[in-house]
């Protein structure tokens, strides 16, 4: 079988890796990487366990070749903490809401959130429920997902009018 | 790891015509998000892929001299629904892409897949027919241009050539200025489904908006490919806008389509879905376009 060279930039850092041109992109990562926030959850973009972003929109990593990967900028869920003791406020909005409970989901649904949390405008909690209908979740009932989204959104909205503005 | 056998990646849309003349088996991989799930369930193992998903020369959208809108196939969804020429001249489409599975599969999915998949659920097809889109085909022998209401052959099958692709789809400013559209997508969840009836209509009114000068209704699901309902059209067409307009288009659309039962749904439901979403959707173009339904 075929192999190749791709290289891209994940969580900031220029990566160049040789690998099997039938590896998904979650194979890559995980396997080239160690980065386990990506899970294989359906493998057939169902679930939305292992979404990953690629130029800063949200994609399915077990559903993208990795060879597409190819110059592009990838971010996944270790790029928002600074090592063990630094969580970003949204891992910490998801554990003061208790949307978190298995937890496998996670990952995925705190990265299809950072597109929205990142807006300058409040979302209505249908438009974050349309934002996040990509991703399964068997524990929660979706509720307090949704909450911990909403909040943070709301919290840095916030933050950028009485601080930075 | 998946288990196709061969990735072809060409760099360019001349090479990847080469390779489709030299490697005539081989799939089409657009952005995957139907060939690399039925590799994940065994269907198509051992298959080629010509990867063509990196050819930025085959996205985007523009308006053309003549003012034809022309999209270019390995446009996403995302792409669609957020390009501001999609909603200034045929905002009905990006609506219609934008009740595709959820945001990672609209990040990936592209509208050339979508229709070159020929299913009958594709909720940009039906859409595409009621604006009589024309398909831009190319092979090393040029350009084939073959309106999209006669590219779905059966279900699954298009006449797309072996050694074709699509490069283009064109919607002409004849069919599409002053129309106001509306799709209407009835599924069992509001996400990460498939239609079960899909509806999209599509309404230009005389000047005092009294009276329907054109009319156009296509549907997915209603018949083993997305179809457009000649008859509803031809009775709407020079119609008064009222109550009875919707009665005839319900009533007409009947002698169009063709559905079945599926583990989905059965015929019956079906055939009541297609009565009451093309009163809905014709009801809501209408208004979209400034008319009113017993004004």
């Amino acid at each position: 079988m075929a192999n190749t060279i791709v290289t891209c930039t994940v969580n900031g850092k220029n990566r160049e890796y040789y690998i099997d041109v039938r590896s998904s992109l979650s194979d890559m990562l995980r396997g080239q990487e160690g980065l386990l926030s990506i899970k294989h959850g359906c493998d057939v973009g169902e679930c939305g366990a292992c979404t990953v972003l690629i130029n800063g929109q949200p994609f399915n990593s077990c559903i993208y070749l990795a060879v597409w990967a190819e110059g592009k900028d990838i971010f996944t869920l270790e790029g928002l903490s600074n090592g063990r003791d630094s969580i970003s406020d949204i891992q910490q909005a998801f554990i003061d809401e208790g949307a978190v409970q298995c937890g496998f989901c996670t990952p995925g649904f705190i990265m299809s959130s950072l597109p929205i949390i990142t807006q300058d405008t409040p979302s209505t909690r249908e438009e974050i429920r349309k934002q996040i209908a990509g991703n399964l979740c068997r524990c929660t009932g979706y509720e307090k997902i949704v909450n911990a989204i909403e909040k943070t959104q709301a919290k840095r909205i916030a933050e950028k009018k009485s601080g930075k503005a | 790891m998946y288990n196709f056998r061969n990735l072809y990646e060409p760099k360019s849309v001349k090479e990847a015509l080469e390779l489709r003349r030299k490697y005539p088996e081989a799939l089409i991989l657009a952005g995957g998000s139907d060939i690399l799930i039925k590799l994940r369930e065994e269907k198509i193992a051992g298959c080629d892929l010509i990867s063509i998903y990196l050819l930025d020369d085959l996205r985007g959208v523009c308006v053309e001299d003549d003012g034809t809108l022309l999209i270019r196939p390995l446009s996403s969804f995302t792409d669609i629904t957020m390009n501001p020429l999609i909603k200034k001249h045929i905002p009905v489409l990006g609506e219609a892409v934008d009740q595709i599975g959820g945001p990672q599969i609209r990040n990936i999915g592209t509208i050339g897949g979508n229709i070159c998949n020929g299913v009958t659920s594709a909720d940009s097809a039906s859409t595409l027919k009621a604006y009589d889109a024309v398909l831009e085909l190319t092979s090393l022998d040029g350009v084939r241009e073959l309106p999209f209401a006669d590219f779905n052959l059966s279900p699954g099958k298009v006449d797309l050539g072996a050694d074709e692709l699509l490069t283009g789809i064109r919607i002409s400013k004849e069919s599409y200025e002053r129309t106001y559209g509306h799709y209407i997508k009835y599924a069992m969840r509001r996400a990460m489904d498939i239609a079960t009836l899909g509806c999209s209509v599509n309404v230009r009114l005389s000047e005092d908006r009294k009276t329907i000068d054109r009319f156009r209704i296509a549907y997915g699901v209603a018949a083993p490919i997305p179809i457009r309902a000649v008859s509803a059209e031809k009775a709407a067409t020079g119609h008064t806008v009222n109550k009875e307009l919707l009665d005839v288009v319900a009533k007409e659309v009947l002698h169009d389509i063709t559905p079945r039962s599926s583990w989905r749904a059965a015929k019956e439901f079906r055939l009541h879905l297609a009565q009451e979403l093309a009163r809905r959707a014709t009801t809501h173009a209408i208004e979209k376009a400034g008319g009113k339904i017993d004004g």
